[in-house]
């Protein structure tokens, strides 16, 4: 198989055996992303100089004896997670210059096991969109068919793994940034619980929503990566002290007796026809393996979307108000006075998604209005907890669509923001309830757009969700398609 | 639900955003739409429903008050858009 096409595992392999060094995976990986940038458009910031040098340390590494699973490994990130002395743009115009004094923790983790930094990836600016549309650096195109949007706004976290310019990536999901793309690019996007892995240099948006997750070719590369990232961090407040489990080792390939619960207000009249067929196809596949199906109602669905809007937006017209041109960031030329400094510096610095959103949050934070929206939506945020935590009283997992239809067309959402965010219905209620969900390959329409599949468990169940996908992957042979490119 | 120009341009400033004419009225068209949307979260009673402000349990998260190394000020400033010694200037604060 070539080096390219391989997942960390299978690389692992390769690596250890001396079949291939780190340096050859990097160069042929490096020569992709200059092949294919002009077309897909997954990378804001390339690092061959410094991919280069961290293959070549890995080699030694790797040649006294000193390898894990994941040295010598090249990985891309999301371009929101801070690479100290990298420029991190958060793919917005306001951080085109900046360049990080420190570095997110996952990256330092990941670096420390001496994984390969092959660049920052192209995202929608600062993790608001669904299409990768409004990031400040050009479009990222779905590999499987460059007239569609691979999803967002982690899309060139799933684009760069569907047309392998990286063996895995990062990337955030705060309303499904991560499934999403995933399932739009073909490959899996893993959603932990809130507080698994630490937010230390990741870029806030929405701070109680906002989490780090890999994307990968495999389940199997997932549970390795969760592995690495998950964990205490005592410069995340937010980060859960609970010992990290052997993920891989939940792999069991055995899924019978599992209980499986289709919520009804996911599987709509009106759900795409190839979506549909997919969803049918996987239920049937998994009940072959011994799975068991319950029919579960998860009543307030319909409120997700709405609370989602008002408590993201709040949090991010917060977490936003710190890009002020003064200590770092795009500053306006020739202000009078501070407020104009302010004022003009991140009107000119963000993008019109990025100012929607703001204006959205503060409105709804904003005297008057502050217990009608913000209040609101925390209180129907309990609701949709509660929601969960009965339907995991009788079942262990929850499977339902990533979302409504496959990848749609480039602009063909632009005009209309509620429409965009109303296809993150599917994804967005994990989100609010702080669990974990994965999206894993689960067939594709009749265009050839990859269509995934949404597994979510209990907090803290990553373990099951796991072995779930896992046993459904290699019960199937969508995860071993290739995009043509 | 109507959002008006005044309405756009009261947020806009405690936003701290200007906003073109044109940006004005397309937002004012926008936020009333999503904003009618949402409206739909008076339909649920939540009489006696606490707010959520954390998905997981958590309690304060404390460190022993003791000094340990900062990033110091080259690093601390080296994004500065106008540095002056280890400040940052900017345009004056008070009329």
């Amino acid at each position: 198989m070539d080096i390219v096409d391989q997942s960390i595992h299978e690389l692992h392999q390769t690596l250890k055996s001396r079949e291939v060094s780190s340096v050859e995976a990097t160069k042929a990986l490096l020569a992709r992303i200059e092949n294919l940038e002009p077309q897909i458009g997954s990378f804001i910031t390339v690092t061959p100089e410094q991919a280069l040098a961290d293959a070549a340390a890995a080699d030694k590494r790797i040649a006294a004896g000193q390898m894990d699973l994941l040295t010598g490994i090249p990985v891309a990130l999301k371009d929101i997670f801070l690479t100290e002395g990298i420029r991190t743009t958060c793919g917005s115009r306001i951080l085109s210059n900046f360049v990080p004094p420190y570095s997110a923790t996952a990256w330092d983790k990941l670096k420390e096991r001496g994984m390969v930094l092959l660049g920052k990836l192209n995202q929608d600016e600062f993790a608001m969109g669904s299409s990768n549309e409004s990031s400040a650096f050009g479009m990222a195109r779905n590999p499987w068919d460059t007239s569609c949007i691979p999803g967002g706004s982690s899309g060139g976290s799933a684009t760069a793994i569907a047309a392998r310019q990286a063996t895995v990536t990062l990337g955030t999901d705060t309303g499904g940034s991560i499934r999403q793309p995933a399932s739009h690019c073909g490959c899996v996007g893993l959603k932990p619980t809130y507080g698994r892995v630490s937010r230390y240099g990741v870029i806030a948006y929405a701070s109680s929503l906002d989490q780090v997750g890999p994307l990968t070719r495999d389940v199997t590369d997932s549970a390795i990566m969760l592995g690495a990232l998950a964990g205490h961090d005592p410069k995340d407040s937010t980060s859960v002290n609970i010992p990290v489990p052997d993920y891989t080792a939940a792999l069991t390939g055995n899924i019978a007796g599992l209980r499986i619960g289709l919520p009804k207000e996911y599987f709509i009249a009106g759900l795409d026809p190839d979506v549909q067929h997919s969803m049918d196809a996987a239920i049937a596949t998994l009940r072959g393996l011994g799975a068991e199906f319950v029919d579960i109602s998860l009543p307030n669905t319909d409120y997700a979307v709405a609370t989602y809007y008002l408590i993201a937006t709040a949090e991010a017209s917060s977490n936003l108000a710190r890009y002020d041109g003064v200590r770092f960031g795009h500053r306006a030329e020739a202000s009078e006075g501070l407020l104009e400094m302010y004022t003009k510096s991140r009107s000119q610095g963000f993008g019109a998604e990025v100012k929607r959103r703001i204006m959205l949050g503060t409105y709804a934070l904003s005297s008057g209005y502050y217990d009608a929206y913000y209040v609101k939506a925390q209180k129907v945020r309990t609701l949709i907890m509660q929601d969960f935590i009965r339907a995991f009283e009788g079942v262990d997992v929850i499977l339902t669509p990533v979302a409504p239809t496959p990848a749609f067309k480039i602009g063909e959402k632009v005009a209309d923001p509620l429409q965009m965010y109303l296809s993150d219905i599917f994804t967005i209620p994990v989100n609010l309830a702080g669990t974990c969900a994965l999206s894993v390959p689960a067939g594709f329409s009749a265009s050839g757009l990859p269509i995934g599949l949404q597994l979510i468990g209990k907090p803290f169940g990553e373990e099951t969700i796991l072995r779930a996908a896992h046993a459904f992957e290699q019960a199937t042979e969508w995860h071993t398609r290739k995009a043509v490119i | 639900m109507k959002i008006s120009v005044a309405d756009v341009e009261h947020v806009a400033r405690l936003a701290r955003l200007e906003l073109s004419e044109e940006e004005k009225n397309l937002f004012a068209g926008q936020m009333g739409a999503i904003l009618g949307y949402v409206e739909k979260l008076k339909e649920l009673d939540t009489e006696g429903i606490l707010p959520t402000s954390h998905a997981v349990p958590m309690e304060n998260s404390f460190r022993e008050d003791a000094t340990c190394p900062s990033i110091g000020i080259e690093k601390a400033l080296a994004n500065a858009p106008d540095r002056v010694e280890s400040f940052y200037r900017v345009p004056k604060v008070i009329e």
